[in-house]
This record gives structure tokens, C-alpha cells and sequence, in this order.
């Protein structure tokens, strides 16, 4: 099962390495990791996606490290989650209508049209960009770029805050 | 008027701030400058012979007296070097700060001479690290390093320094506060986790302490004493809390584990409550998993909450510093009743220790037994030295049968098991307790690693003592191959005649001595005991053959203990 976590850390030079470094040494799996501001410049957001059982463990691992500052796991369906893609898909003239409506279903968006490739932006939940990667997956998908995901605890206590030394 | 310093200064300065008494290093191209102010400082400086000494001897001062070991090297090789010791005080939770040269700043990543990505490589090997990107830094860096190397669970914290900036000038301060809003580590454990310990302990019959070596970390031995014998409990003590509570005390069983004695490791498989303190589960501790000690809870006492429900679930988790939560267990406890009677289970493992005791047999015309050697020094010192060890048989003979009564006196590489320890961690031990006999018991396998720090031993007059526990091979792999590999030994037999150690010792300055005979080891260590001029190295020609036992096979369960290798040979499940 993927879980889904906030890490608010120190902004400083090499935080995203030590992460990094850390998942790799104690064998954890990253599934997507996302790092960028907050409302707060001394401090950056992880989002991190990882597979696997040992929850508690990343959890407490992520605050051994000093420059973490508050770890956030989202119980499922308690956070607002986004990921962006880019998709190109083949499009020939004849199937062009048909490609165009599916992708208006999903709210993609097309962004670059080629003489047989058509490239879409979806924005949205990850099942969004899910759903709309296997309908095309019809036609053929040529290129695809991804974000890893970003997430927010909807404004209700609903985020699990663990706090640092329980 | 503020005052103008070079960043070298700073450096120098910071540390002398911090109280540093001495520090173990080396100099060259990247640090150069900062070993120019160290000829005016009170700081006392000891030149290892290679960057590995200096880190582990920097752990054994840090061993022997509670406070943090410093070693300073330079760039590139040396910082590579040092990155052994880092991994292995990390491993060991020992307090030390490094503080290692760097290439210019406008270098970094140019592949200059002598760079290496020291922050990055040693990222998974220390508590934490950083890279000083300005001489106005330095004062709050080092203050910084120091704080987290001896706080919550201790540590290696590295300061990399680029030359340059040792160069810059900066105006001195005081460092200021500490800033880490991340960094709060908990001292007293919560309450109601306290309350709730105690009322496991209250219904427990067959409890046992399972003591680590976070107890003497956290200096908490008078008080681990006084809760042992307030709930009447006995104990275990892990390879890394020899001497936190006193062998010859009756509630104390010894070592458990995988070279642990048959009583230890059992009344932890047949508990009922394991009362752990500052140990963490290893692997050598536990044999396989999914049968240790399974009818067991588990209360876990832990300055680091990722040790607790790591490897074995708690039952009962308490964060917080070990001495700080025996005092609230002992106030939780003493606010009640009397302990239910465990006359029973302390009867049984009472008779466990008359009927499986730790045993060999010296033939007076036989090959030394290496722990002959350990007893007889025992008996001549009347346990009173401190005793370092390397890694292997030795190692294990040491921690079996050495009386061990006080804390900070017994001093090896748990965690990382690294050979070559002994002899620099010796070397920092005796700079940092100049009064105390520090004796080394080292192998000959790990002696070839390190043994050129004794050159520093002798040239810095620091009269250690090492006895050489030589039999002719790399004996713990041997063991292994010999029990698992039905004796086909793969380059684990070592040359008995090459290096002649006591030769060896004295080209290096210090005294060599030899004992061939059994009857020969209490005059030598006596002889070894009088000379304190200088260190003495003696090479005991020890029985080669000779096997670590109690013995629990890696991954094995530890109900499956062989006391013997005869015990162990008539056991299909084990061979
Ligand atoms: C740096 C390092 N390399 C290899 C090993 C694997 N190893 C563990 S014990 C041992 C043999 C040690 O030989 P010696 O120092 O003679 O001790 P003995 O077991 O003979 O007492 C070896 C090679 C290790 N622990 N550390
Ligand atoms: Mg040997």
C-alpha cells in the first residue's frame, strides 16, 4: 500500500540529499518525492510517496535527522493531493476527434498539437492522471513526463501529526 | 575591540571553548592552516599514524572518559581515512566530533587534488554533518557539532572545512544559541508510560533487565543498581554494557547472545517481561526473530525513538534518557507494593549457572588458553585496569571473562566490529584516564591492522599495555569455517612466526615480551605491570584451535545454544 507523507524540513543546502541518503540506507522505497518552498523560507515540503509496511520506521527515520522538522502521514482520502503529467500521444487525423472528447472527459488539457501527436497536461488527483494514461494507452503513448505528488491535509484535523519523540 | 580572527583561529578557538583537551590527527595540504595555531594552544595535539587511529582513538577517549573525542584531519585520503571510525562510533553511539579539511570552496567539484565528497560520504556514516561555507560560521558550527555529538542518543558529527575559509579572517564571537527547531531530544520518559511499565513489572514472574550500553551512555549505573535490586531483577549485560553494573553482583547473569552465556541467553528466551534499557535488539543479541524470548512483553527504554519496536515490538515504549526514566521507574515503583516473590526464578537460573558455567581447561603442558591469560591478569590487577579489545575470538574470551565492575573500563567495537580498534582506542583510553592501566587484549589478525599506532604510543608517552592473544589466525573465521565449512579453512591461517610482535614493538619504541608456556603468563604480565615508561606489546603463542563457546549459529535460534564444540558436533540441527 502507498502511503503518503509531509516532511517540513530546514531549508538548507543538501537537505534533499540527506532524505535521500537516508531512504536508500535503511532499504526504503520511494515511490515519488516532491520538495519545494512553504509559506515559511526557512522552511521546505516533502512530499513523499513510499511503498511498503514500515511506516512507523520512516516516520521515526525521517526525524532522527536534524534538520527535519515535522512529519505529516495523510490518512487515505484526509489530504488534498495533486500530481501533474504531460502525455503525448499518437493521433492521426482520423482519430483526432475521438482523442480530443476522451481527453475533455478527463479535463486534459492539449497543450502542443504535431502532425500525428497530440500532447496533453493533466492536473489533478492521481487517479485522474491514471485514468486518462490508460485511455490513451489505446492509441499509443509515445512520451510521458510526471510529477511526483504534492499534498495538503484538507483544513479539518484530520492529518496524523506525529510529534517528534512519540 | 572586536577581534579580527583567521577562521583557523576560530577554529582553534572554538574548540578550546568547548573545553577540548586533546585532539588526534594528522595535518596536511587542506587543514595546514589550522594546525598553525594549535602550537600556541593549551590544546594537546597526538599525531596518529593513520587517520583510522586518530578517529579511534578519539572513541576511545570518548569511552573511557564521557566526554566528546575530537580528531582533526585533512582533505581527501585522510578523510576517507577517518570514515571507518566515524561508521563505527555511529555504530556505538559514541560522542565525537571531526573536523575535516576541505578543498577551497571555488575547487568543490572540480576533482582538485586531494578533494573528496567527504559530506556526502560520510552523510550515512555520522549523527549528523556539515560543510562550512563561511569563517563567520565557525564559531556556532563547532558549538553545534559538540552539542549534537553529546546529546539524546550520542554520536560522530563532522565539520568540513574548506581551506580557504581557515584562511578568511572573521570577527571572534561567542557562539550564540543553538538553533535546530528539528532537534528537541526527550529526557523523561512520559508518565502514564512509566505508570504503565511499572504495571507490567508488577505482574511479571520471570522479568529480566536487558541492559545495553544506552545506560552507560547516559551515566544511569547507581541508579540501574538501585532499581535492580529495589524490584529484585536480574540481569543481562549486552557486549556494550560490560561494566555498567557489577559482574560479582548475584542479580547480575553476564553477557547474552550469540557468545553469551547459556544462563543470559536463556532467562531471556523463558522470560516473561524483558525490561530493555538502552539496547536495541541486535541481531546478535536475538538469533532469529521469530523465536526469541516469544513468550516475552517487552517494556523499551530508548533515547531514540527509531530503536523502539525496530526489531522486536514494544510492548511498552518509553523515550527518553536512561537515567532519567530508571529515576521515575524508581520513584513509580517505590510509590508501590511489595514485588511479587520471583524466589523461584532467580532459583532457577541460579541453578542454570551452577550446571552450564562459562568454562576451558589450561593443560599446564598445552598451548596457552587465551582465557587463562584474562583470568591471570584479572587476578594480578584485581580487575582493576581498563580493557580494550579488537574484534574476533579475543574479543569474546575479554567480555566473557573479565570481572567487569565499573562503568567506561571495558572498551571495543560492538556495532561494526572492526578489527584494528584495539591499539588506537587503547591509545586514546590511557591520553584521556593517564592514571588507569589501560590493557589492550588484541589478536594477532587485528593487530597487523593498526599496530603502528603503538609508534605513537612511544613517541607521545602513552604507556599502554598490549597483550597480544596470538593464535596464528584470523580465529573467528577459522571458528566459522571449521563448524560451518566442515574445516575447509580459506585464508584464515596466519603466519606464527611472521611479524615477530615483540620485535615488532620494540622497533616501534616500545617493550616486547613473549610467553610460550602457561607457566610463563603470570611472570610476563607481572613484568608487563612494572614498566611504565613506555608501552609494552606481549606476543602469548595461544592455541590455535581453540573455539568461542557458548555458541548460537548466525540466524539460528538461540533455544539451539551449543555449550561446547562437543555439544555442537552431536547436533545435526546446527551442523
Ligand atoms: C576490518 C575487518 N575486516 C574483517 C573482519 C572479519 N573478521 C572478524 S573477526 C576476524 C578475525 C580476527 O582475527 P584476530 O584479530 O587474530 O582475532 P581472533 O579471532 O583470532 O581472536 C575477521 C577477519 C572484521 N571484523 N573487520
Ligand atoms: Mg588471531
Amino acid at each position: 500500500m502507498k502511503h503518503v507523507i509531509a516532511v517540513l524540513v530546514e531549508n538548507k543546502p543538501g537537505v534533499l540529499a540527506r532524505v535521500s541518503t537516508m531512504f536508500a540506507r535503511r532499504g526504503f522505497n520511494i515511490h515519488s518525492l516532491t520538495v519545494g518552498p512553504t509559506e515559511d523560507p526557512s522552511l521546505s515540503r516533502m512530499t513523499v510517496v513510499v511503498d511498503g509496511p514500515e511506516m512507523e520506521q520512516i516516520v521515526k527515520q525521517l526525524y532522527k535527522l536534524v534538520h527535519t522538522v515535522k512529519v505529516m502521514e495523510f490518512e487515505p482520502g484526509t489530504a488534498i493531493e495533486r500530481e501533474i503529467m504531460l502525455v503525448r500521444v499518437n493521433a492521426s487525423p482520423k482519430l483526432r476527434g475521438e482523442i480530443l472528447d476522451a481527453a475533455r472527459v478527463c479535463e486534459a488539457k492539449a497543450v502542443d498539437v504535431g502532425v500525428t501527436t497530440i500532447t496533453f497536461e493533466v492536473t489533478g488527483p492521481p487517479d485522474r492522471l491514471a485514468d486518462f494514461l490508460q485511455l490513451m494507452s489505446a492509441y499509443g503513448v509515445t512520451s510521458l513526463a510526471k510529477s511526483g505528488r504534492i499534498a495538503l491535509a484538507r483544513d479539518q484535523k484530520t492529518a496524523k501529526s506525529q510529534t517528534k519523540s512519540a | 575591540m572586536p577581534e579580527q580572527l583567521t577562521g583557523a583561529q576560530a577554529l582553534i578557538r572554538s574548540l578550546e571553548y568547548e573545553g577540548v583537551e586533546v585532539v588526534f590527527g594528522m595535518p596536511g595540504g587542506a587543514i595546514l592552516k589550522a594546525y598553525d595555531p594549535i602550537i600556541e594552544s593549551p590544546i594537546r595535539h597526538v599525531l596518529a599514524r593513520h587517520e583510522q587511529g586518530a578517529g579511534h582513538m578519539a572513541s576511545g577517549y570518548a569511552h573511557a572518559t564521557g566526554r566528546v573525542g575530537v580528531a582533526m584531519v585533512t582533505s581527501g585520503p585522510a578523510a576517507t581515512n577517518l570514515l571507518t571510525a566515524l561508521q563505527d562510533a555511529y555504530m556505538d553511539s559514541v560522542p565525537m566530533v571531526a573536523i575535516t579539511g576541505q578543498v577551497a570552496t571555488t575547487s568543490i567539484g572540480n576533482d582538485a587534488f586531494q578533494e573528496a565528497h567527504t559530506w556526502g560520504m560520510s552523510m550515512p556514516a555520522t549523527k549528523h554533518n556539515s560543510l562550512i561555507t563561511s569563517a563567520e560560521e565557525i564559531p556556532d558550527a563547532i558549538r553545534e557539532a559538540f552539542h549534537l555529538a553529546s546529546t539524546g542518543r550520542k554520536g560522530p558529527v563532522l565539520v568540513d572545512v574548506p581551506k580557504n575559509i581557515l584562511t578568511d579572517t572573521m570577527t571572534w564571537h561567542r557562539p550564540g544559541q543553538i538553533k535546530l527547531p528539528g532537534y528537541k531530544p526527550a529526557v523523561k520518559g512520559h508518565p502514564r508510560q512509566v505508570k504503565a511499565a511499572a504495571d507490567l513489572i508488577e505482574q511479571s514472574e520471570r522479568p529480566v533487565l536487558y541492559i545495553g550500553g544506552g545506560v552507560g551512555a547516559a551515566g544511569g549505573g547507581d541508579e540501574l543498581r538501585q532499581f535492580a535490586e529495589m524490584i529484585n531483577v536480574p540481569m543481562v549485560t549486552t557486549l556494550m554494557a560490560r561494566g555498567i553494573f557489577p559482574d560479582s553482583h548475584p542479580l547480575n547473569l553476564g553477557m547474552p547472545g550469540m557468545h553469551g552465556n547459556y544462563t543470559a541467553t536463556i532467562a531471556m528466551q523463558r522470560s516473561d517481561l524483558l525490561i530493555t534499557i538502552g539496547a536495541r535488539f541486535d541481531d546478535r543479541i536475538t538469533g532469529d526473530l521469530k523465536s526469541f524470548a516469544t513468550g516475552a512483553k517487552v517494556i523499551h527504554v530508548d533515547v531514540d525513538p527509531a530503536e523502539i519496536s525496530k526489531n522486536r515490538f514494544a510492548d511498552v515504549p518509553i523515550v527518553g534518557d536512561a537515567k532519567a526514566v530508571l529515576e521515575q521507574l524508581i520513584t513509580e515503583i517505590g510509590s508501590r507494593g511489595a514485588q511479587p516473590n520471583r524466589d523461584a526464578w532467580l532459583a532457577t537460573l541460579s541453578d542454570w549457572q551452577a550446571t552450564y558455567p562459562l568454562a576451558y581447561e589450561q593443560d599446564p603442558d598445552g598451548p596457552i588458553q587465551q582465557q587463562y591469560v584474562i583470568e591471570e591478569l584479572h587476578r594480578i590487577t584485581g580487575g582493576d585496569a581498563t580493557i580494550v579489545a579488537g574484534v574476533g575470538q579475543h574479543q569474546m574470551w575479554a567480555s566473557q571473562f573479565w570481572g567487569f565492575e565499573e562503568p567506561r573500563r571495558w572498551i571495543n567495537s560492538g556495532g561494526l566490529g572492526t578489527m584494528g580498534y584495539a591499539i588506537p582506542a587503547a591509545v586514546g583510553a590511557k591520553v584521556g584516564t593517564p592514571d588507569e592501566i589501560v590493557f589492550a587484549f588484541d589478536g594477532d589478525g587485528c593487530f597487523q591492522m593498526t599496530g603502528t599506532e603503538l609508534i605513537t604510543a612511544s613517541v607521545e608517552n602513552i604507556p599502554i599495555k598490549v597483550a597480544v592473544l596470538n593464535n596464528a589466525s584470523l580465529g573467528m573465521v577459522k571458528q566459522w569455517q571449521t563448524l560451518f565449512y566442515d574445516g575447509r579453512l580459506s585464508q584464515t591461517e596466519l603466519s606464527p612466526t611472521v611479524p615477530d610482535f615483540a620485535m615488532f614493538a620494540e622497533a616501534c619504541g616500545a617493550v616486547g615480551l613473549r610467553a610460550d608456556r602457561p607457566d610463563q603468563v603470570a611472570a610476563v604480565l607481572e613484568e608487563a605491570l612494572a614498566i611504565n615508561d613506555r608501552p609494552v606489546v606481549i606476543d602469548f603463542a595461544c592455541d590455535p584451535e581453540a573455539m568461542v563457546f557458548p555458541m548460537v549459529p548466525a540466524g539460528g535460534s538461540n533455544d539451539d545454544i551449543a555449550l561446547s564444540r562437543e555439544d555442537f558436533m552431536s547436533r545435526e540441527d546446527l551442523t
